[in-house]
């Protein structure tokens, strides 16, 4: 229809706005928080498993919401697994950055910044930027060891 | 315009009883119109969120300002005295749209949200206490809620839910049966702004007389799109804004029964408000003034009124034919787009037409309208107690004005479409 919704929704968020992953809430979690965006009243719940190492061992989310929200929730899981908890927050201001900011995000090839990049296509539509944010702002609430966040 | 060229846009074609809105000169008032967005042609399809605004009232608040402004209620100067009398003005345009009987019933606040504070505060303050009950309905929006629970929550009141059924009807049998003993007030909306539903109203209000329960009703939606007589109904207080009436922003409206504002003691205190002020001891004004303190919305009362004479000229009768026939057309066609389901299809409604879509969040359906240049409402319309009785989290709203056509509704149906392809 457009070239800038081509950009949005790429067949990548269709596929993980439709299947995602990590759908589930791990038994063995240990850090939890809720995220909520006020303006659409979508909420998620991100689980995660951190280790003594303060390695990410599992993390999972549920929730319903728009394509964008769901799909970066869902694409949030399937990098941060293996990750320390300052690589996350690394990652998360890499990816805030993305979302927001002009320009190329100077993500390496293959790296889990350049797999995220498939919803920098959110900066054309700046209404959208909470959705695509909401699983990582739930996230760093979780590792801050914080129960609740909203996008506002 | 010619006669054939009227009939050509009237929404009720065959019913000669209502003379036909003319659009393309209704549309030609409202200088906003001829925008484009993302390259098309602006298609406004929120009103209900607010309306777009005519010249006439853009040039009556232009005109103010040039020719006509002080402040109201004060100075001896002339400019003071012909500022008042055009701001007292406005409040006569008010009384006559609801055919109040005075416009000392017409109290002016900052917005329909204020009004709805004023009326929990000051009737609380006058008649209620712990254990005491106010009902309100499921379709209420949060402005008609949350001041009541904060009421709850200071003074031990009581709140009652009137259910509704799965299509957004308002059940009047179990209305009835939550008034009791410990009932003091009824505040329900008029017309609901999520679904369209409109509220019997007149049964609501002669059921709770029936038992001395005084009615608070919610106009907001229903002061655009019909002729509302306070009077007929017989409403204690009614409560609607400015700005989703083609008029500005900043200007709420409040109309009580003489009686019932009588009774009630100030809402905030400061000047405009006082009869007398020694620091012993102040006394106040009568209704209105005694709940207008400070300097009053002037202009926007003006602006207002301008409003209400734009509405009046094209006549309500031919607005609601239009109105009706533009929500038809968008209910038939909407319906015919794979995966859409309408949500709200009570037996009676305003111009709102709210929906959701398999596979695509409202969200996703706004965004993708947007860029065919469609003003959609996404969300949960400041009801969420509502969106969790229908069992969704939001959805998509397109409500429809005098300015709409079908012509804009094939565009958002086209729209649609191309979501359902994106989508599946």
């Amino acid at each position: 229809m457009l070239d800038d919704l081509r950009e949005l929704y790429q067949e990548v968020i269709l596929d993980h706005g439709r299947h995602p992953r990590n759908l589930r809430r791990p038994s063995d979690a240990n850090r939890h928080a809720h995220g909520h965006n006020p303006m659409c009243g979508d909420s998620v719940v991100v689980h995660v498993t951190v280790d003594e190492a303060g390695v990410i061992r599992d993390v999972a989310f549920e929730g319903k919401g728009c394509a964008i929200s769901v799909a970066s929730a869902s694409l949030m899981t399937e990098v941060l697994k293996g990750k320390t908890e300052t690589e996350a927050t690394a990652l998360f201001t890499g990816f805030h950055d993305m979302c927001t900011r002009d320009g190329e995000s100077g993500a390496a090839e293959g790296s889990d910044l350049e797999r995220l990049s498939v919803l920098s296509g959110v900066r054309e539509f700046p209404m959208r930027v909470k959705c695509a944010t909401l699983a990582w702002h739930t996230l760093n609430a979780a590792l801050a060891g914080a129960d609740n966040v909203t996008t506002e | 315009m010619s006669k054939a060229a009227a009939s050509r846009v009237t929404s009720t074609p065959g019913d000669n009883s209502v003379a036909a809105l003319d659009v393309a000169r209704v549309r030609a008032d409202f200088p906003i119109l001829s925008q484009q967005v993302f390259g098309q042609p602006l298609v406004y399809f929120d009103s209900a969120a607010s309306a777009q605004k005519p010249r006439q009232v853009i040039e009556a608040m232009s005109h103010a300002y040039e020719t006509c402004y002080a402040n109201v209620h004060r100075g001896v100067h002339r400019m003071s005295q012909l500022t008042t009398d055009a701001f007292e003005a406005g409040r006569e345009k008010v009384a006559r749209l609801l055919n109040a009987g005075s416009a000392d019933e017409i109290v002016f606040t900052r917005n329909a949200t204020e009004a709805f504070n004023l009326v929990a505060t000051c009737f609380a303050g006058a008649h209620m206490g712990q254990g005491d009950e106010v009902v309100i309905s499921t379709l209420e929006h949060h402005a008609n809620i949350v001041p009541w629970q904060m009421l709850r929550d200071r003074l031990g009141i009581v709140l009652r839910i009137v259910p509704i059924d799965d299509t957004g009807n308002f059940l009047v049998d179990d209305y009835e049966a939550l008034l009791g003993p410990r009932t003091k007030l009824v505040a329900v909306t008029h017309v609901s702004n999520a679904l369209g539903t409109v509220v019997p109203v007149k049964q609501v209000i002669d059921l709770a007389h029936a038992r001395n329960i005084s009615v608070l009703l919610d106009g907001c939606q229903a002061v655009p799109h019909m002729k509302v007589d306070v009077r007929a109904l017989d409403a204690d207080f009614y409560i609607f804004t400015g700005h989703k009436l083609y008029g500005p922003t900043g200007i709420g409206v409040l109309y009580g029964k003489s009686e019932r504002l009588n009774a009630l003691p100030p809402y905030q205190g400061g000047g405009e408000m006082i009869a007398s002020v020694t620091f012993e001891k102040t006394t106040f004004k009568a209704p209105p003034h005694r709940f207008e303190a400070g300097t009053p919305p002037i202009v926007e009362v003006i602006g207002l009124g301008a409003a209400i004479d734009y509405v009046h000229g094209l006549g309500y009768e031919a607005i609601a034919a239009h109105e009706h026939g533009l929500r038809a057309y968008a209910e038939t066609r909407l319906s015919r787009v794979p995966g859409l389901r309408i949500v709200g299809t009570a037996r009676e409604k305003a111009s709102i037409v709210s929906f959701v879509m398999d596979n695509a969040h409202p969200h996703d359906i706004g965004t993708i309208v947007d860029r065919a240049g469609v003003a959609v409402r996404t969300g949960h319309h400041c009801a969420q107690p509502l969106m969790q009785r229908l069992g969704v989290a939001a959805t998509a709203r397109a409500s429809f004005a005098l300015y709409n056509t079908r012509e804009e509704v094939d565009v958002l149906t086209r729209a649609l479409e191309s979501v359902h392809e994106i989508f599946g």
